[in-house]
């Protein structure tokens, strides 16, 4: 049986793309964080749409984002789950799903976030990016050791 | 693969143990002088070091190589504001293996990844030193096993890195650590968490008083004086912490004091003179254990 539309939740607060990626299951309020880990700012040319704390059955509320003309690789990908494991990834061609896909920690990232030790190497002029290991404890530098156990996203350059 | 030394992290026991066997063949002399006969070790100290770099410049030329260096910071190109990467690959052009002594925390691993040769970490900011961990651990073995024994580390804990790698290699053998230090200088939590999630048991006491009859070596390290507001506060506080004959007499007969050096104030000299002192002994011990950290990433 065809799934019914709601117009009023749907319509205008997130519309259908053409093609591009949709990032449904986000966890209510961090659809901004998923923007920045994505490098999207004003000046980049994506069009974006975001909604935020949209009522979810199975979250309660979720943010989704969508992104117009642009498909997201595995790397960029991945870099959600940091803040939110849940989500999936829905690329879109020509109005339809072509592929879903949830997103998986990776277990190296690179450039991403900047460590909170200023004494770290990596926050010097050398000609290298940041590089941490993800662990169960959290973020664990590559240089210094440091770990970031929590509020990964204020790290984020 | 380059073999590098970064961290005593990196270790396993197996790995620390057949090391620590090498250097005490050295140590008997069992060793061949001319094993790097040809070979270059280039010292890049960008930190004051005595010890550090005259045993690794000793160590080399007892089996046979020679080094060179920069001299001081000031004279090198760091100074017209070249980037360490770009140093490293340089020197790796003149060398067989580089020692690296940084102020910032991770040098040595940004150094292995842009050398071409072994790099060996000779300390890096309040990061890990793990040639003076491996030489600690050396001198404790010549005295008792390693196994299960009780250390008090006493002093500046939050930023002497020679406290910190010891303490993670300590844990691999099962060691109960007893940590002394002032307010705002104990050992990081971090760590403390490290070293617990590995079964390690670890015990901060308010004066070592409390702990001098149970326990089998005092590792004692310089509190500086830069940490603290003024002159008055810093005796006050560096005097409760100073290690004595008085206080050495209710220690167990075997239990032995080492210090990484320089100390300032922290060991009474007359404590030279008592069995239990190890510093020098320990210092000593630099060359053979360097040789044998040599022999392992050059030969």
């Amino acid at each position: 049986m065809k799934k019914q539309e709601d117009p009023e939740n749907e319509g205008l607060l997130v519309r259908r793309i053409n093609n591009g990626t949709v990032i449904d299951h986000i966890v209510g309020g961090e659809a901004l964080n998923v923007v920045k880990i994505l490098g999207i700012t004003g000046t980049t040319t994506e069009s974006l749409s975001i909604a935020t704390n949209v009522p979810s059955g199975q979250m309660g509320k979720k943010d989704i984002v969508k992104l117009s003309n642009r498909e997201l690789s595995k790397e960029e990908v991945d870099r959600i789950a940091l803040i939110s494991p849940g989500a999936t990834i829905n690329i879109i061609r020509n109005y339809k799903v072509c592929e879903k896909k949830g997103v998986e920690i990776p277990d190296l990232i690179e450039g991403l976030v900047r460590c909170p030790n200023p004494g770290c190497i990596s926050n010097t002029n050398e000609p290298i990016r940041s590089r941490f290991l993800v662990t169960p404890k959290g973020l664990h530098c590559a240089y210094c050791d440091w770990v970031i156990a929590r509020d990964i996203t204020s790290h984020i350059i | 693969m380059t073999r590098h030394i970064i961290s005593i992290r990196d270790f396993d026991r197996r790995q620390i143990d057949r090391l620590l066997d090498n250097a005490k063949r050295i140590d008997a002399q069992k060793y061949d002088r001319n094993a790097l006969c040809g070979k270059i070790l280039a010292t890049l100290f960008f930190e004051p070091s005595t010890r550090t770099r005259m045993s690794f410049e000793a160590a080399i030329a007892r089996l046979g190589g020679t080094s060179i260096s920069v001299g001081s910071v000031e004279a090198c190109s760091m100074a017209k504001g070249e980037t360490l990467a770009d140093t490293i690959r340089v020197v790796s052009g003149y060398a067989d293996a580089i020692v690296i002594r940084h102020p910032k925390e991770g040098a040595a691993r940004l150094a292995a990844h842009f050398a071409g040769v072994p790099v060996i970490n000779a300390g890096d900011g309040s990061g890990q030193h793990p040639s003076q961990t491996l030489l600690d651990l050396y001198t404790i073995r010549q005295s008792m096993k390693l196994d299960g024994i009780n250390v008090a580390l006493i002093g500046d804990l939050r930023y002497g890195r020679t406290a910190h790698s010891l303490a993670s290699a300590l844990s691999l053998y099962n060691a109960k650590l007893h940590t002394i230090s002032p307010k705002g200088l104990e050992l990081p939590s971090s760590l403390i968490t490290e070293l617990g999630e590995r079964g390690m048991e670890i015990t901060d006491h308010q004066e070592i008083h409390d702990i001098i009859k149970e326990v089998d070596v005092i590792y004692v390290t310089r509190i500086q004086r830069e940490r603290f507001p003024d002159s008055a506060s810093y005796f006050n506080v560096a005097s409760s912490y100073r290690i004595t004959p008085e206080l050495l007499a209710s220690a167990k007969k075997h239990a032995i004091v080492l210090h990484p050096l320089p100390r300032v104030d922290e060991i009474d000299p007359r404590v030279d003179q008592l069995p239990h002192a190890k510093y020098f002994e320990q210092s000593k011990n630099g060359v053979p254990v360097r040789m044998a950290m040599l022999l392992q990433v050059i030969q």
